[in-house]
């Protein structure tokens, strides 16, 4: 039991390792703002996620467990308003998202700031 | 086994420090200000469960409050003076 | 009544689970603390069905473990593109509908598209929640509406 905690809190961080390492990628991969991001909301969501999730099968049941979750939880709720926050901003002082399909009628609408 | 966990995401706090210096747009610096807060809670409570003794988790928590104001206050900050802030990086 | 209620109870739990300490001094500051906050609240008009959404309790975990699936599959999704590089990614602008009689419902939603990897919510006017997606698929995922119909079953 102790061995498969183990075994299974070890693939949850290296997992969340490596979302987190190519979130990061994603900074420097993806050529504008917006896209980056989606890159950012990868490490905050998968990386946060399965790393804390990993550490709270180590935790045992307790305040630190109690603690971890708080993180989490908290984690998810200010990283998704952040990145809202963030973009919309960003849209607000001019700053065009580069699209493919220019059939969509978004650049008038983002040409009108105020 | 915390090991790796550890260094990656110093390597990754890194990588979003190069982001932050490099930003071609203001929003760039932000949004890799905050990827870099976040991955300190995340190391912080890594660190913690490295060290065994588990007193560090507080300070996760205070640290991600922390980070989330100041990225909404800085946000604030520049959006009255975001105009003059774009044309400056452009 | 019975949200300040509910705020008082989330605010002792928070400050037993950070204390760690169960002294009768520092229970008895607890309680003094949690009755200051919630009569300032209080007096602040802000405790209402808004902060204190106590309607969604039994609701919204069923909506919970729907959202974790949906994070899960958009985070594999989204890693295979920063692998893939730049070119495997066709950003767009949409506008979806929302379709929720709340202010409530409506903030759920948009916090929920911003949460999936994959699309961004960068603008939201009255029912209209403009998105930026990552790739064609994401934007196309949206617009089945599959999200929007589980969020207007949610909220009360």
């Amino acid at each position: 039991m102790e061995l498969l905690l183990d075994i299974v809190s070890w693939i949850l961080l290296i997992s969340g390792s490596f979302f987190t390492l190519t979130g990061a990628l994603g900074l420097f991969r993806f050529p504008d703002f917006f896209t980056r991001t989606h890159a950012a909301g990868v490490t905050d969501t998968a990386g946060a996620g399965l790393i804390l999730t990993g550490l709270m099968l180590q935790a045992g049941w307790g305040l630190v467990l109690a603690k971890l979750l708080l993180i989490l939880l908290f984690s998810l709720l200010a990283s998704t308003t952040a990145c809202h926050a963030m973009a919309k901003a960003a849209l607000k002082s001019g700053l065009k998202p580069q699209t493919v399909n220019d059939n969509s009628n978004s650049e008038e609408e983002t040409s009108s700031k105020p | 086994m915390y090991i790796i966990p550890a260094v990656i995401l110093l390597i990754v706090m890194g990588i979003a420090l190069c982001r932050a210096f490099m930003g071609p747009t203001l929003y760039d610096r932000i949004l890799a200000v905050n990827t870099f807060g976040t991955k300190t809670v995340l190391f912080i409570a890594v660190i913690d469960f490295l060290s065994g003794r588990q007193a560090f988790l507080d300070i996760a928590i205070v640290y991600a409050l922390i980070n989330f104001i100041s990225v909404i206050g800085i946000l604030r900050f520049f959006e009255y003076s975001s105009k003059t802030a774009l044309a400056e990086e452009d | 009544m019975k949200h300040v209620l509910a705020l008082s109870v989330l605010l002792s739990a928070f400050w037993l689970i950070n204390s760690g300490h169960y002294t009768s001094l520092l229970l008895f500051f607890m309680v003094v603390s949690v009755l200051f906050v919630a009569v300032l609240c209080h007096r602040m008009d802000v405790v209402d069905g808004e902060s204190q959404p106590l309607e969604l309790t039994f609701t919204i975990p069923v909506y919970w473990l729907w959202l974790i699936k949906e994070v899960t599959v958009a985070n594999i999704a989204v890693a295979r593109c920063v692998w893939k590089g730049a070119d495997s990614i066709s950003p767009s602008v949409i506008k979806v509908k929302a379709n929720q009689k709340t202010d409530l419902g409506i903030v759920i939603y948009a916090n929920s598209i911003t949460l999936t990897p994959g699309t961004v919510s960068i603008d939201l006017e009255d029912n209209e929640i403009t998105v930026h997606a990552l790739t064609r698929e994401t934007a196309k995922d949206l617009l089945t509406g599959e999200m929007d119909r589980r969020v207007c079953k949610v909220e009360p």
